[in-house]
């Protein structure tokens, strides 16, 4: 059994609005493992952007409002932590990497300041500013003499600085600055940036789609987050950078041990990169399983309706099938299963009590009643 | 070509777009959107134009109806070069040529009712007034599944499927030939373009049209078209039947394209193409191929000389110093 | 051929009036809803509301009429029969306070509303057809906005005359330019947008485009601009009477009964107070009902 990184327990969040209630999220219930890729699809309105901005407690508040549910990090409920904690937590433990880098990049600040603001928020650099010291001191240690005066001095600082690395002093503004820019270069440089030490004096607008989302990815990765929870990230891209950032997203899986949490819409992204997937419908999640077991054998009709309304690009379809009916008002969601009025399937159940989620084959759960009866 | 009328044919198209810079705003520079396209379409058919970002589709479709003036080049519309006609004879061939827009929130105006939105092509032009044009909109707003409920509401009640729909109604009320769909699923959710697709296809049919077909989709572009052609940076770099383009890719940013595309089965494995660098900006474009700076298989003659687009195969152009 | 659902004869005349007004009913109640979430927002309204009708029915709530002057009465400090008290001449303040009403919001109405309708055509055909015409217009703006607006409409209004027509002249032709601007400004971006390339692509002619896509669309800046300054006008027309440049000597207007009570500000401070307070409340009411509306009509709040 993995570890568990984050557990969601009947998270409910609402908006409050003119027309009513959106009850955006009515129930929403999602584990992350350690170290795992977790895909949330589902269509515009599904709720699973609000479940990103609920986990970092970014619900605009008005109209929205986190109203239940539990959140727990690594044991503890982050709902209910002050903003002060959760200020601590964004972009340190978890972060997260938006849809559409132009409009969330400050277009007034150069990338290596956006970066190193993070850095100097949540870490003390002292240890890193100390470091620094010494390897400078050993810099010009190699361009003397080893045996003249000066190596002897050279020599001696850096043991003194070395017996402090335990208990670094408190360093100056502007060599925490310099840390900070160090690690920034560091950070581009795991995402595969070209010309980082370039890159990080330039301005948001003179860089491309592909490198803003990187520098993004950067940002969010430059505190060690346990969990990074990717928001539509590739959505405004270009399909040949698409491809370059889903390539760097898979291969810092392997190299920083968080988990990712993949928020889209399009199953050939999941397909791709997730190791579990939860599809999300009208505020509730209907299937969650392996990706692998999602697509071979798709349980709930709403994924199986969504499967094959897409076109594919190996398979020819002569005419794409549709659900009918169209996404529910989340102000009156229908009683019951909130996909009953599409489904091709339904049964009296399903009008009157929404399924709870079972389990009919081992790790893969759907909420459907086709699949077991209340209280199996 | 096949033994279909030739409907439109475009030759050797080209769109720059002035840069103006400097105190006297003079011109320093050009963007190259479109250099030198040319295909035709026949009547009936729905031909497929794919690319990234910058490659020109959008313009293409823009000079095609002369929403913008093509710096050069021909455009034959049934026979008719209009790039060489005046006003009068453009206002009367325009209702034969239509528009969907890919944005479905900005291309419908925000303060008429959709009464007026659909009803404004016949208002315009003169051809029905009061209780005939609400008898013409009502009939168009049935032929795209919409009711008589929403003729007198706001765009900003709609969802973006059914204000994409309204789109299609507005283009529909001239009775047009030809219709440029300019992305227009591309900002709709999954299972509503299925059914917009759907339709468009039904209404290709109920209504003979020929549609141009603009995206950056492959899979919806395959599934809609006949013909597909592939832009790179304002130029085609290749043009093939659909079966046979997606038997076999010639053009490496083809093949790259191809490769790019996530697909939703995660049984299967392709090869892992991944273009360095960022799509370009047609303002500077390369020497040479356009394509030769991300070109896995680029040669020295790529960056000297521009490839022409041949006929490799039977109706399969391709511009390649590589595919002969 | 498709039916409607309702008859031929039902869609004449009066129903189908009612039918096309409905979805603009909706927004007006959807406006009215959110302008009632500010306090301050409804505070304005109700002011503002208090001030029109006061203009509106003072033949019938003013004791005594604009000119009368009863002699033996000057200078009095407000009792039960003159609530304001009375002026040097024996006017009874409260009277002229609401006579002067009249006067002062119907000059901010007319200047506002004439600058607008000047301004925003100017702007509108300026901005949408760019080039030379642009250019010139930019020019002529350019050179009324070069001074500053107190002294043009001074100059306006010596040259014209010193009286209140001519001094809603002059305001009018010193406000006209930035509204042209503001509209030009919206312009500029509207008509870049999709919906006005779509007009193009179904064949309106470029008259329907500014007037009927453009124009509409652009107008919410400047309709909340325009409440601003109603409040600014009635300030910049008081200003100028109290200087001596609108209303002539002894006309109910509130910047000449400041003028007029200036001289005797520390023996009757009434006579100039109470006026000067009808400028401040009226000009804030406009204040606070533009802010209201500002935030209201803004389209990304809206949904």
């Amino acid at each position: 059994m993995p570890d568990i990184l984050m557990s969601i327990r009947n998270l409910r969040t609402y908006f409050y609005t003119y027309a009513g209630v959106v009850k955006a999220l009515d129930g929403v219930d999602l584990e992350i493992y350690k170290g795992e890729t977790l895909g949330l699809v589902g269509e515009t309105g599904c709720g699973k952007s609000v479940t990103a901005l609920s986990i970092m407690q970014l619900v605009p508040n008005p109209p929205g409002r986190i109203v239940s549910g539990q959140i727990l990090l690594e044991g503890e409920d982050l709902l209910k932590k002050s903003e002060e904690e959760m200020r601590k937590i964004r972009g340190a433990k978890i972060s997260m990497v938006f849809q559409d880098p132009m409009t969330y990049i400050n277009p007034v600040l150069t990338i290596g300041d956006q970066i190193s603001e993070v850095i100097l928020l949540h870490q003390d650099l002292r240890k890193e500013v100390l470091a620094m010291k010494i390897e400078d001191l050993r810099r010009k240690l190699e361009k003397v003499e080893p045996t003249s005066g000066s190596a002897r001095d050279f020599n001696s600082k850096i043991e003194e600085l070395e017996k402090k690395m335990n208990d670094p002093p408190k360093p100056s503004k502007s060599d925490v600055k310099k840390a900070a820019l160090k690690k920034t270069i560091e950070t581009l440089k795991l995402v595969r940036m070209p010309y980082p030490e370039r890159v990080v004096k330039q301005y948001p607008h003179e860089l491309s789609g592909g490198m803003r989302q990187r520098a993004m990815i950067a940002m969010a990765l430059s505190c060690g987050p346990s969990l990074l929870i990717a928001d539509e990230a590739t959505t405004a891209l270009d399909v040949t950078v698409q491809a370059q950032i889903l390539q760097l997203l898979n291969e810092l899986k392997r190299e920083i041990g968080a988990s990712i949490l993949i928020i889209t819409h399009d199953l050939g992204i999941v397909a791709e990169m997730c190791d579990r997937v939860g599809v999300m419908y009208a505020g509730v999640i209907v299937e969650y399983t392996g990706t692998k077991a999602l697509f071979r054998k798709p349980l709930h009709p709403y994924t199986q309706g969504l499967l094959r309304s897409i076109p594919k690009l190996h398979k020819e379809m002569e005419r794409l099938e549709i659900i009918p009916g169209s996404v529910p008002n989340l102000i009156y969601p229908p009683p019951g299963c909130r996909f009953h009025p599409r489904c091709l399937y339904i049964m009296e159940m399903c009008k009157k009590e929404r399924p709870p989620m079972f389990e009919p084959e081992e790790g893969h759960y759907v909420a459907c009643y086709l699949y077991g009866q209340r209280g199996n | 070509m096949s033994a279909t009328e030739t409907l439109l044919e475009i030759s050797d198209l080209k769109k720059h777009f002035p840069i103006r810079g400097g105190i006297l705003g003079r011109t320093v520079g050009y963007v190259y959107a479109v250099d030198g396209i040319s295909f035709k379409i026949g009547k009936g058919e729905t031909m497929g134009l794919v690319g990234e970002s910058g490659c020109g589709k959008t313009t293409v479709g823009r000079c095609i109806l002369r929403l913008i003036e093509p710096t050069s080049g021909e455009i034959l519309f049934e026979g008719i070069d209009i790039t060489d006609i005046d006003d009068k004879q453009m206002a009367k061939l325009r209702p034969k040529m239509q528009i969907v827009f890919q944005d479905p929130y900005a291309s419908l105006n925000p303060r008429m009712t959709i009464k007026d939105i659909v009803g404004e092509p016949l208002f315009v032009n003169g051809i029905a007034r009061g209780l005939e044009l609400r008898r013409r909109v009502l009939e168009l707003l049935l032929m795209v599944g919409l009711s008589e409920d929403h003729m007198n509401r706001f765009p900003h009640e709609f969802s973006g499927g059914q204000r994409q729909r309204i789109g299609v109604a507005r283009a529909l009320s001239l009775n047009p030939e030809f219709i440029v769909l300019d992305e227009p699923t591309s900002s709709l959710d999954v299972s509503v373009q299925a059914q917009m697709l759907n339709m468009l296809q039904d209404l290709q049919k109920k209504l003979a049209l020929t549609y141009l077909f603009i995206s950056h989709n492959l899979s919806v572009i395959k599934h809609m078209s006949e013909r597909i052609a592939v832009m790179y940076l304002g130029k085609i770099v290749e043009i093939a039947l659909k079966a046979e383009l997606f038997r076999s890719q010639l053009h490496p940013y083809t093949q790259a394209l191809f490769a790019a595309i996530p697909i939703p089965d995660p049984e299967i494995s392709r090869e892992r193409i991944v273009l360095g660098g960022d799509v370009p900006s047609p303002v500077n474009p390369p020497p040479g191929c356009r394509f030769n700076p991300r070109c896995p298989k680029m040669i020295p003659v790529c960056k000297e000389e521009e490839p022409q687009l041949i006929e490799v195969t039977k109706d399969h152009y391709v511009a390649c110093h590589l595919v002969k | 051929m498709a039916q409607l659902k309702s008859p031929l004869k039902m869609k004449s005349g009066l129903s189908k009036w009612r039918e096309d007004l409905e979805p603009q009913v909706r927004e007006l109640r959807f406006t009215i809803y959110l302008l009632r979430q500010s306090p301050l927002v409804v505070a304005g309204f109700i002011l503002m509301f208090a001030f029109v009708s006061m203009a509106i029915f003072a033949p019938w709530i003013t004791p005594y009429g604009p000119e009368e002057r009863i002699w033996e009465a000057k200078l009095q400090p407000p009792s039960s029969q003159h609530f304001f008290g009375t002026d040097e001449s024996g006017g009874d303040i409260f009277s002229r306070i609401i006579w002067a009403s009249q006067l002062d919001l119907a000059i901010a109405v007319i200047v506002v509303a004439t600058a607008m309708a000047i301004g925003s055509v100017m702007g509108a055909v300026s901005g949408f057809l760019g080039g030379k015409i642009d250019e010139v217009m930019m020019r002529i703006t350019d050179i009324f906005l070069a001074f500053p607006a107190l002294i043009l409409a001074m100059t306006i209004a010596a040259a014209l005359g010193r009286n209140l027509t001519n001094l809603t002249i002059a305001l009018i032709i010193v406000w006209w330019p930035a509204y042209a601007r503001l509209i030009r400004g919206q312009v500029l971006s509207e008509r870049e947008k999709l919906y006005v390339e779509a007009a193009r692509a179904v064949g309106a002619p470029t008259r329907r485009i500014i007037f009927r896509h453009v124009l509409p669309n652009s107008i919410y800046p400047l309709l909340i601009n325009a409440t601003l300054d109603l409040g600014g006008v009635i300030l910049t027309a008081a200003g100028l009477s109290f200087i001596g440049f609108g209303a002539g000597a002894g006309i109910a207007e509130w910047g000449r009964m400041i003028a007029d009570g200036r001289n005797y500000l520390f023996q009757s401070p009434w006579m100039a107070t109470f006026p000067g307070l009808a400028i401040l409340l009226s000009a804030l009411a406009m204040n606070l009902v533009g802010d209201g509306l500002r935030d209201v009509l803004d389209p990304r709040l809206r949904r």
